[in-house]
């Protein structure tokens, strides 16, 4: 197994805060890692540092060896590591291909080839359907359909995926679960911060658990949740 | 494309024989600031409607331009700058434009439109005073190249459809779809491969190009300038932006229409009440601000876009 991304002991403090501690993980080429913790246990935060929207405080971050930490997000992009985002950011006035061209122009000058990408890339997320449809306008499910449409046009090496499954219905979450499974069996390695246990249990291949953004746990789905630090984080201790 | 189309552009066919039409100095000067308005219409729009970059300080690039074409003639190192005039005034005006993007375009939100319209301000002063090159506040002057309009209404319209057809290819392009993405949201171009410094700065760059050489063209059409006229906050700065949420910003024909009506209202009511006109285009602002918020050719659109919506969304 080789690790495709690593972070070493990477801390982020905001002021006093300090949001993640001294993070400490690999990502190994062709998995699927799941990362869960309650709210505000510092998950977007790393995808932040990854993405490159923060520098971190310490420590590195490594991408096919080679050292992201510092690097703006849209050079990161071109590295090869593409994410979504929690918090939807269609780009509301352009149409939903529109959208999906502007990330495919990542990889091509033409604009033909933008397309062929775009139209691909929604095809594989099946909304084609929606294609001449204004972002803005789109219900949340699509939205975060989207979001991944898009992080695929880049074609990336590696996915970040910022719970794309919170706020869809039982329907949308099945579709999804095998959307990310077409996506993994491309031969993209996944990162997935996700809250709907069902959903995380069952595609993670490993998952780390962080509280106060320091890890409490990692292992196989199974050994995470019968981990008492981790009943304990999400439970309460008694 | 459809026949619908074609009719809507038959007008526009016309606009290149206008000249053989009429010969009346009053109309031709009309037209002819209609599309030197045109032209800054267009270019803020690029800048403005299309990236999302708001300046309030375009008049710091007209006069620049301006000032470039007028220097070089009264210093003697040109006889007549008529036309590769407009080159250079665009390409100084450019200059100018890179360095205050270089500086503010690593920051968002309003640093650049603020520093901006500092920077006109500013080469306003320096115009004023710094005499031995601009002449201070008593302006330049110049013997206008030709004496009839008819040459001055090809350069103009000349360049109008150089910056609208320019302005379409880039739109067209790569660089058009990554001002979009960045008009809608930085964070989201940025995670998706854009830099969007640096696109911002290309915006910027090709705006202040067309913005400069509309500048150095009025320089020598009108013959003369003065700082107080080329880099006027209120009648030029405040004004293009008006006149492109007028016709629609971010739209491709909004900029044209504003102009020709801002041009058209201008002189209607300069005859009626003076100096007053400015009132009267004011009040027209607001009347569109608040009946048609995205512009007159903005709500056009729009009402078409409803149209087709209704059959566009799928059944989910």
């Amino acid at each position: 197994m080789t690790a495709l991304l690593t972070l070493n002991d990477v801390t982020k403090r905001f002021g006093g805060l300090q949001a993640v501690g001294h993070m400490t993980f690999s990502l190994n080429k062709g998995e699927i890692l799941g990362l869960i913790g309650p709210n505000g246990a510092g998950k977007t935060t790393i995808f932040n540092l990854i993405n490159g929207f923060y520098p971190p405080t310490g420590g590195s971050i490594l991408f096919k060896e080679r050292r992201i930490d510092g690097l703006k997000p849209h050079t990161v992009c071109h590295l090869g590591l593409a994410r979504t985002f929690q918090v939807v950011k269609p780009l509301a006035r352009l149409s939903v291909l529109d959208n999906v061209m502007v990330s495919a122009f990542s990889r091509t000058n033409r604009r033909d080839e933008a397309e062929k990408t775009a139209l691909e890339a929604t095809a594989f997320t099946e909304m084609d359907a929606w294609r001449d449809v204004k972002a803005g306008s789109l219900p949340l499910g699509m939205r975060k359909r989207l979001e991944m449409a898009r992080a695929l046009a880049t074609k990336p090496e590696v996915l970040l995926l910022d719970e794309n499954f919170a706020g869809l219905n039982p329907t949308e979450v099945e579709s999804t679960i095998e959307i990310v499974k077409k996506i993994h069996a491309s031969g993209v390695t996944i990162l997935i911060i996700e809250h709907i246990m069902r959903v995380i249990m069952s595609i993670s291949h490993r998952i780390i658990c962080i509280n106060y953004g320091e890890k409490i746990a990692e292992g196989t789905p199974r050994e995470v949740a019968e981990n008492q630090q981790v009943i304990d984080a999400y439970l309460g201790v008694a | 494309m459809s026949r619908k189309s074609l009719i809507a552009l038959l007008p526009i066919a016309a606009v290149p024989l206008i000249p053989l039409l009429t010969q009346s100095p009053y109309l031709l000067h009309m037209f002819i600031l209609s599309l030197m308005w045109i032209v800054l219409g267009q270019s803020w729009n690029l800048l403005g409607g299309y990236t999302g970059q708001i300046s309030y300080g375009h008049a710091a690039f007209f006069g620049v331009g301006a000032y470039t074409t007028g220097i070089m003639v009264k210093s003697g190192l040109s006889a007549s700058t008529a036309w590769w005039g407009l080159l250079l005034g665009g390409l100084v005006a450019a200059l100018v434009a890179g360095v205050i993007g270089w500086i503010c375009f690593r920051l968002r939100g309003s640093y650049f439109s603020l520093s901006v319209l500092a920077l006109s301000e500013v080469l306003r002063i320096v115009a004023v005073n710094w005499n031995r090159l601009t002449n201070g506040a008593e302006g330049i002057l110049l013997i206008p190249a030709f004496n009839t309009k008819t040459y001055y209404y090809y350069i103009a319209f000349g360049l109008a459809a150089v910056n609208f057809g320019v302005i379409r290819w880039v739109m067209h392009t790569k660089p058009g779809y990554y001002f979009l993405a960045i008009r809608e949201d930085q964070d989201c171009a940025e995670s998706l491969g854009i830099d969007t410094t640096r696109f911002k700065l290309l915006s910027l760059l090709l705006s202040a190009f067309f913005t400069g050489a509309a500048g150095a063209f009025y320089m020598n059409y009108m013959g003369f300038i003065d700082p107080g006229i080329v880099f006027s906050l209120p009648d030029i700065s405040i004004m293009v932006i008006l006149v492109t949420m007028l016709g629609g910003a971010a739209t491709k024909w909004g900029p044209a229409v504003g102009a020709v009506i801002f041009i058209l209202v201008s002189e209607i009511f300069r005859v009626w009440v003076g100096s007053g006109h400015l009132l009267f285009f004011g009040v027209l602002i607001v009347a569109i601000i608040i009946y048609f918020p995205s512009g007159i050719v903005g709500a056009l659109m729009d009402r078409r876009a409803r149209r087709r919506r209704l059959s566009a969304v799928p059944a989910a």
